[in-house]
């Protein structure tokens, strides 16, 4: 695809153009009206529908794209990225697949930022917004965005690592308009020397941020900064501390922020004087716009009820890191009537999420997560009648992540009776195989039902005994389907490919100990290009079907792994090997090396068949 | 698992077959001293071996499930771990002192707190510890005795799994310990 050298240059108006000679109608708009026009597109899907149009208004478009998101950090180039927007000034890339959550991707697998970042400072100067996903972002990339972009407003890491102290220094020392700090989910077990040092960093005449949140980063920090620096930003909207900070602490933090709608608390471990109970409970009640709590560490029923206050406008309360017991859960839901998104921990059981139905009849979403998840014999935890009780009492229910031990056919059967409305189901019976353990089937007829009665469903998670009826079933009714997590279910490849052929909307599989092999792998050539990546990991699949795939569709990238990926090549001799894991995504023909080089770039292809914009 | 495994007939696939797949996994069962040092939010504490010595329920095997993020794996760990046991205390003899003292095991977060406060305790310099030589080249080094009643060098298990088998502390005169070392 060429790029117009003159975008900008304007055209003969319409009336004018008539001539025989011009192979494609010309854009009834001028120029400068069609891109003020598009300047309103938000939605990337409708950008990608612009730019398909005609080369005028694909033109029109990438002039006036400012956000750039990236669901695969390997799909696309930065050269190429570089090449057709040149206006970005927000970015959102996403990096390693959601298995290395697990971890089920080597640590050296890749999704470094940097590359990203040198070319991001030649081009985007003016780049205001980072959003990275599952990315390794070293000190030297934070030192890079901290000083080569000099409007930068918001940072915001989740699930990403490889960095330390000394990066956010650089972040604090040099980011003058830095409006929003957001770090989530960072795994603390890689950092050997982290400490809290550099919230001293920000100046002392820094007041700009609206949202600051080191929940996850497990290090004391300097307290009289900290609370100098809530002093100093008015804007402070999303204040979320980590475990370091006291009970005592948080009062004062309170006192200096009682505008937050968001707020991670720290530790609620401490041993408070009645006069400092007191004065905790008035700060949580001056808190009158609080709409996110969640921190809570160590919470124990004495201390909850200073959160009462506060509760009324509550739209999502995260316990999930409170060991809560269902009668403490209860008395705290009492004063949530107005929760939209719960988290819990399943120490409340199903007499806790009784209270759930019959305290919050607005609740849409439910993560219910295991306190103890690698214990198979017990029996503690949430059962089937929690989730049916929750689906009883709470209509509007569409979002569930479910831990549990056991499960029925039927009581899933009678969930979505309930709740039709699921937009995302993730069913998780933790045992692997599990029948439904009433009348020893498979959990065949629960998702049956789930795909049957839930047409808007777009992301699915199934467990239990599964056969390929379960697939069948999916491929038949879950049209909406977007993303769908497998483990240790069907019977053969017939499952998969069911899945392939029902699901036009599929953009991520997951897949793992499932017995599909290179049949069922083959059977999906046409479809992984629509999709944003599939991943298999300890299924039937060998290095020749990945051969074939590789050579059948030059356009896609298909990385086996065996833990060594070094060793790939050399397994070549033997093909009829088992692959531990393949992940495949559509995408320039990079080679993605262990140590991050990419080379070969090829600039021929369609820009539009590599950006998956969603 | 049983999988409906799918090979080809006159090749013995399964002997020699690259299950080196995934991360973490083989590296325990070739190498599980090396890599129980490491965070215990890994899957290596349920080795086989160590099943004996933990609660009666083994815990799963399987790498990465229930799809449990690490980040929420390490904190739930943590708080279980506070909640479930109320003071560990052990005795701490050191040699050439006149009495012993008692220690809570809870009180620590891992083997860096621990030593510091023998050292504070005892006066005396423990060092650093290191897989091959253990406390080799210091005045002291700490032992403990095990469920087993075997004499071992504090630092090869994971933290968790240490307070929860250690039954006394030793310290030993570093020249005695250096036999321990060699092991």
């Amino acid at each position: 695809m060429q790029t117009d050298p003159n975008p900008n240059k304007s055209k003969d108006s319409p009336t004018n153009s008539d001539s025989t000679e011009s192979t494609q109608s010309p854009s009834p708009f001028p120029d400068d009206v069609l891109g003020q026009v598009l300047s309103f597109l938000n939605s990337d899907k409708d950008r990608s529908s612009v730019s398909l149009v005609c080369k005028d208004w694909y033109n029109a478009e990438r002039w006036t794209r400012t956000k750039l998101f990236i669901g695969n950090c390997y799909s696309v180039s930065p050269q190429i990225v570089a090449t057709r927007f040149p206006k970005i000034t927000s970015v959102t890339l996403k990096g390693k697949p959601r298995f290395s959550d697990f971890n089920l991707v080597p640590q050296n697998w890749g999704a470094d930022v940097h590359y990203w970042l040198v070319m991001f400072a030649k081009v985007y100067p003016f780049l205001e917004e980072l959003r990275l996903k599952r990315m390794k972002v070293s000190d030297e990339s934070l030192e890079l965005l901290a000083t080569a972009f000099p409007g930068f407003r918001a940072l915001s890491l989740m699930s990403c690592d490889g960095f330390s102290t000394d990066g956010l220094k650089a972040i604090a020392t040099h980011c003058r308009n830095l409006t929003e700090l957001d770090i989530q989910d960072t795994d603390m077990s890689d950092i050997d020397d982290f400490n809290g040092g550099w919230l001293s960093c920000f100046p002392e005449n820094f007041g700009s941020l609206e949202v600051l949140n080191f929940a996850s980063l497990d290090s004391e920090v300097n307290f009289d900064a900290l609370e100098r620096l809530v002093s100093r930003c008015k804007s402070l909207r999303v204040l979320k501390v980590n475990k370091s900070i006291m009970l005592d602490q948080l009062q004062r933090l309170l006192l200096q922020a009682p505008q937050l709608m968001e707020l991670g608390t720290g530790s609620f471990q401490q041993e408070l004087l009645p006069g400092q109970f007191g004065d905790l409970e008035s700060a949580f009640s001056n808190c009158k716009n609080l709409q996110t709590l969640s921190g809570l560490w160590e919470v124990t029923s004495i201390y909850l009820p200073v959160l009462y206050a506060a509760c009324a406008s509550l739209t999502f309360l995260n316990l999930s890191y409170a060991a809560l017991r269902s009668v403490e859960f209860g008395s705290l839901l009492a004063h949530c009537p107005n929760l939209r998104r719960l988290w819990v921990l399943d120490t409340v059981e199903d007499k806790g999420l009784e209270a759930v139905g019959s305290s919050c009849p607005l609740l849409e979403e439910l993560r219910v997560f295991p306190a103890d998840p690698y214990d198979q014999h017990l029996h503690s935890g949430v059962t089937e009648s929690g989730f049916v009780a929750v689906s009883r009492g709470c209509s509007k229910l569409h979002y569930v992540l479910y831990f549990c031990r056991q499960m029925t056919n039927a009581a899933v059967a009678t969930i979505v009776q309930y709740c039709p409305n699921f937009t995302h189901f993730r069913l998780c019976i933790m045992n692997p195989g599990r029948p439904d353990y009433l009348t020893n089937e498979p959990m065949d007829e629960a998702f049956g039902a789930v795909v049957k009665t839930c047409s808007k469903l777009q992301r699915l998670s199934v467990s239990g005994l599964l056969t390929d009826l379960t697939f069948e079933y999916i491929g038949k009714y879950a049209k909406n389907l977007e993303t769908l997590s497998v483990a240790f279910a069907g019977s053969s490849d017939w499952g998969m490919q069911c899945v392939l052929e029902g699901c036009p909307k599929l953009r991520k599989l997951e897949i793992r100990d499932c017995p599909f092999g290179n049949a069922a792998l083959l059977s999906g050539l046409e479809k992984y290009e629509t999709m944003r990546s599939l991943w298999m990991s300890s299924c039937n699949v060998t290095i020749t079907a990945c051969q074939q795939l590789a050579r059948e569709m030059p356009r896609l990238n298909v990385e086996g792994q065996d833990g060594m990926p070094h060793l790939l090549f050399s397994l070549f001799d033997r093909q009829d090997l088992l692959l531990p894991s393949l992940m495949l995504w559509s995408g320039t023909r990079a080679v993605k090396m262990a140590g991050e080089k990419q080379s070969e770039l090829d600039h021929s292809f369609l820009l539009n068949e590599n950006m998956r914009n969603d | 698992m049983e999988r409906a495994a799918v090979y080809d007939s006159d090749l013995n696939l399964k002997a020699t077959e690259l299950r080196l797949g995934l991360p973490g996994r083989d590296e325990s069962e070739k190498q599980s001293s090396r890599n129980n040092k490491r965070s215990s939010a890994e899957m290596e504490n349920s080795c086989d071996k160590d099943e004996q010595e933990s609660a009666p329920a083994p815990k799963a095997q399987v790498v990465g499930w229930p799809p449990v993020r690490s980040y929420r794996k390490n904190i739930l760990q943590h708080q279980k771990n506070e909640s479930d046991l109320s003071g560990i205390f052990v005795k701490v003899s050191m040699d050439g002192a006149p009495y012993l003292r008692k220690i809570d095991l809870k009180v620590y977060k891992n083997y860096q707190d621990l030593l510091k406060a023998l050292e504070n305790m005892f006066k005396c310099s423990i060092g650093v510890y290191s897989e091959r030589e253990g406390y080799n080249g210091s005045e002291f080094a700490p032992t403990y005795e095990d469920k087993d009643g075997d004499w071992m060098l504090v630092g090869d298990v994971p933290w968790d799994m240490f307070i929860t088998s250690c039954k006394r502390l030793r310290i030993m005169k570093g020249s005695e310990a250096k036999g321990l070392g060699c092991l």
